[in-house]
């Protein structure tokens, strides 16, 4: 994050300023601590590999060995996720698939995965209701919907099992935090954290 | 039946069936881009040994890691394996992780208590 701009208005993708401004504006008054990656582009499968291979061989040699997993797996889902369902947006270029931004943070306490990619309107009320109902979960209850998912789940066309975010919610132990900010009258840009402590849990 | 062997990728486990040699193994790292399409021959194979298995058949899954979408493959094959035991045949799982893995530890586990099927837990060290 650049400190040195301040107040610098949220722009749309479109017009090259990147996904970066979205979230300086949600995060300007926190304090990011250390940065261990930050990327924004087309999330590939490839790129996702890269990504997370690259958080591996920095967590090589720590020994909180568990959180490390959990900070690599979480970075799997999430990027996979905007792989299979970033919105596709126009810009000067041509039509931008997968694209999406994501941000890995820590401090003393905690890893912080950070995604955000662009949504079409008609998905938010799905994603925040789904999100709000897995932050009121218990562990026994996310256990049981991972377990009823994986059973009883289907495929989706996409190559996702619906799985992600329940067994996200369920490792880190902690509320996933969520936004949408709008973008324009179709779209808007998902938020979305996942915090890891750093603590044995 | 031909033996079906698939080798290991960056994203991808190294597949083993093979029931001349009544050896069945599934090991690495399972994030493959396109799940279903990586174990569709793992589950045909898998669905045609069913039909006429070894008298024992012992199925090691030596993950390192595999996301969620991999996991549901598993739970299909796992399931594939409980047809097995419900048909009379023996069937055991062996599940094996690293030693400071807990968290594959604890999947296994959970394997475990979603099918009808005798699991062994071991853990390895590097």
């Amino acid at each position: 994050m650049e400190s040195g701009r301040k107040e610098q208005p949220m722009t749309y993708p479109g017009d090259n300023k990147g996904f970066i401004n979205y979230l300086y504006d949600r995060y300007r008054d926190l304090s990011m601590k250390e940065i261990c990656i930050v990327f924004e582009g087309q999330i590939t499968h490839q790129v996702m590999k890269v990504l997370t291979g690259l958080m591996e061989e920095q967590l090589e040699g720590m020994n909180e060995k568990r959180v490390l997993r959990r900070v690599y797996h979480v970075m799997v889902e999430s990027l996979q996720n905007i792989n299979r369902h970033a919105e596709t947006f126009e810009d000067e270029g041509g039509p931008c698939p997968s694209r999406g931004l994501v941000l890995v943070t820590r401090n003393e306490n905690h890893y912080q995965i950070t995604t955000g990619n662009i949504i079409g309107n008609s998905n938010i009320e799905e994603i925040s209701m789904f999100l709000g109902r897995l932050n009121n979960m218990e562990p026994d209850a996310l256990d049981e919907l991972y377990r009823k998912q994986m059973r009883d789940g289907v495929m989706s066309a996409k190559g996702g099992a619906g799985l992600g975010f329940i067994d996200i919610r369920r490792k880190t132990g902690n509320p996933l935090d969520y936004d949408f900010l709008p973008v324009d009258g179709d779209s808007s840009f998902f938020i979305f954290t996942a915090t890891i402590p750093r603590k044995q849990s | 039946m031909n033996t079906l062997r698939i080798e290991p990728a960056d994203d991808s486990p190294q597949v083993i069936l093979d029931k001349e040699n009544n050896i069945f193994e599934i090991s690495g790292k399972s994030l493959p881009e396109n799940v279903v399409e990586f174990y569709r021959p793992v589950m045909d194979w898998l669905q045609e040994y069913r039909k006429d298995p070894n008298p024992k058949t012992g199925l090691t899954l030596k993950l390192i890691y595999f996301n969620t979408a991999s996991s549901k493959m598993i739970l299909d094959i796992l399931m594939v394996l409980e047809e097995m035991a419900e048909a009379g045949h023996e069937v055991v799982v062996r599940w094996m992780s690293l030693k400071s893995d807990e968290d594959m530890q604890e999947a296994g586990k959970e394997y475990e208590e979603m099918v009808d099927v005798p699991f062994e837990h071991l853990t390895y060290e590097m």
